[in-house]
């Protein structure tokens, strides 16, 4: 009946198809141009830089893999020490969310006080100040401790909030179901506040990469550090610390590469 | 199913006041009364998602007093349980867990909660949602059901915990006119096998053929009750006829 008029209005196959294939085109103009402003800001900063007459490609290469070596540490400082603030952010939420006074309040604690003051000062805290309270740490531990602790203040923060995104009719429906207060967290809240606060792990993952660089301050023998070793022996440090930014931000953009992958893993099935 | 002087105070706001109920075993008793009369309050109150200010909640011979200042105390909390196990309940906004497909939301409950093995769980879990219609979307997740869709899959989750009784708070409210009915389809052939439920709901049509009988209330009390036809078509009370009145010209 009804149906047979509709359908005659609709546009033919061939005028559906038509859209499709311009949206595609004007969906791949759009990629191709945006990639082609990417490459010439590249060359031109390059060529930019090559041009003042103060880089000396030479020598680029011949520290460049001296500081490259760094990447392996950098990358251990970082997944190390977001590992452990993940465990610190967990139990720092936990205690967040608890009912108990003492408890809360610790955590609070914990995050006012490493919020509060410097990265830089906690990581030389870590390595100099401890040790007169005769806690001796070599530079990478003390490195990892203090980003750990630091970031985990953070992500406290973010766990939190994460917990406290989860609807509240799901908290209800489970325990309607005669589920006990653990198990509503443990499989109802927890799974959904993961993947809540999935996105901010993976910014504060790659904030993590910039910030891993102040370890050098330890002598810990990552990037900056090679950069800066070398920058001073050779009086170049134009060149070592144009290397390190780049690795820095090559490191960036692969890790903001695969959170987005692992966001849009994430997204599917949700909601 | 029973309970007997329930009261509920929010702060100084006195909700429920007093509230005796008594719903024997495959009655299907229909809560009507207008917007913040406290039916939400009473369904919570009955299976503790709100602690009551007092009286006592008894379902299938377990009586369980409101215990506003322990409400923490362990055996309290395990008694409550209990009584969850016994009063399945439906939400207006469906409450399916999300990160869960169909069949996964129906099975948790009974194999954490009631110990039930995975394969016994999951012939269960088909059995309703067979009974329901959605034996097609059990590998689904919820956010690719309609609402009306969401709203079966819950009724099948309760069902899973085989309740003595059902608890519907305005099961509909949150759906598109036209997925109402399904819905209340699968609800009314519930009531008619006999699933003890008690519902609260403005879909009067629905009540005069499902109920076994009705229950008005307002501010608090129980105004009147008795079966659908008398209540709903010649009731006793002036507030009661003011409310279907009203509620009819809307
Ligand atoms: N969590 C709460 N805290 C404080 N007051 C509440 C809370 N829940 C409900 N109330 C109050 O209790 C009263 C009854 O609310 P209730 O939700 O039980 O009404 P209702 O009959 O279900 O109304 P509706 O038809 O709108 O759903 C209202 O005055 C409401 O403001
Ligand atoms: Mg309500």
């Amino acid at each position: 009946m009804a149906v047979g008029e509709l359908s005659e209005k609709r546009p033919t196959r061939y005028e559906i198809e038509d859209v499709e294939a311009a949206d595609r085109r004007s969906r791949w103009r759009f990629r191709i141009l945006f990639a082609v402003v990417w490459l010439g800001l590249i060359i031109g900063l390059a060529v930019g830089l090559a041009l003042t007459g103060r880089i000396d490609p030479a020598f680029i290469l011949e520290v460049g893999p001296f500081i490259l070596d760094g990447t392996p540490t950098t990358l251990l400082i970082c997944f190390s020490s977001i590992l452990l603030a993940c465990v610190l952010a967990t139990l720092g939420a936990l205690g967040r969310l608890s009912g108990n006074p003492v408890l809360n309040a610790i955590a609070s604690f914990y995050v006012s006080l490493l919020r509060g003051t410097p990265l830089v000062v906690q990581i030389l805290f870590w390595y100099l100040a401890l040790p007169q309270f005769g806690v001796v740490l070599d530079a990478l531990p003390a490195g990892i401790g203090a980003l750990a602790f630091n970031y985990g203040a953070y992500m406290t923060e973010i766990f939190r909030a994460g917990v406290e995104a989860v609807p509240r009719g799901q908290q209800e429906a489970a325990r309607a179901l005669g589920m006990r207060e653990s198990e509503v967290m443990r499989r109802i809240v927890f799974p959904q506040a993961l993947r809540i606060v999935t996105p901010a792990i993976g910014n504060e993952f790659i904030a993590m990469i910039k910030d891993s660089a102040l370890v050098y301050l330890l002598g810990v023998r990552e990037v900056l550090w090679r950069a800066d070793v070398m920058g001073t022996r050779f009086f170049r440090s134009t060149e070592t610390l144009l290397i390190a930014a780049v690795v820095y931000w090559i490191l960036t953009i692969v890790l903001s590469f695969f959170q987005e992958r692992l966001e849009r893993r994430m997204a599917r099935g949700d909601r | 199913m029973r309970t007997s002087g329930i009261e509920k105070y929010f702060g100084r706001n006195h909700v429920l006041r007093g509230i005796d109920l008594e719903v024997r075993r495959r009655e299907a008793v229909m809560v009507i009364g207008r917007s913040g009369s406290g039916k939400t309050t009473l369904l919570r109150c009955i299976n503790f998602l709100e602690e009551p200010t007092s009286g006592w909640v008894e379902v299938d011979g377990l009586r369980v007093e409101a215990d506003p200042l322990h409400a923490r105390s362990r055996r309290h909390r395990e008694q409550i349980r209990q009584i969850r196990l016994r009063a399945g309940m439906l939400f207006q906004e469906f409450n399916l867990f999300p990160h869960m497909s169909v069949v996964q939301n129906l099975i948790e409950a009974p194999t954490r909660v009631r110990g039930l093995p995975r394969d016994a769980a999951l012939e269960l879990a088909e059995r309703y949602l067979e009974k329901v219609g959605l034996l097609d979307k059990r590998n689904e997740y919820p956010a690719r059901l309609s609402g009306g869709q969401k709203q079966r899959a819950a009724i099948a989750r309760a069902l899973c915990m085989e309740p003595k009784v059902l608890l519907f708070d305005e099961p509909t409210s949150a759906l598109d006119p036209e997925l109402i009915g399904e819905v209340l389809n699968v609800m009314e052939d519930l009531a008619h096998e006999g699933v003890t439920m008690i519902v609260v709901t403005h879909e009067m049509h629905f009540a005069r053929e499902a109920a076994d009988r009705v229950v008005f209330m307002e501010d608090g009390v129980i105004l009147e009750q008795g079966p659908p036809e008398q209540v709903l078509n010649d009731p006793h009370r002036e507030e009661t006829r003011n409310f279907l009145r009203r509620f009819l010209q809307t």
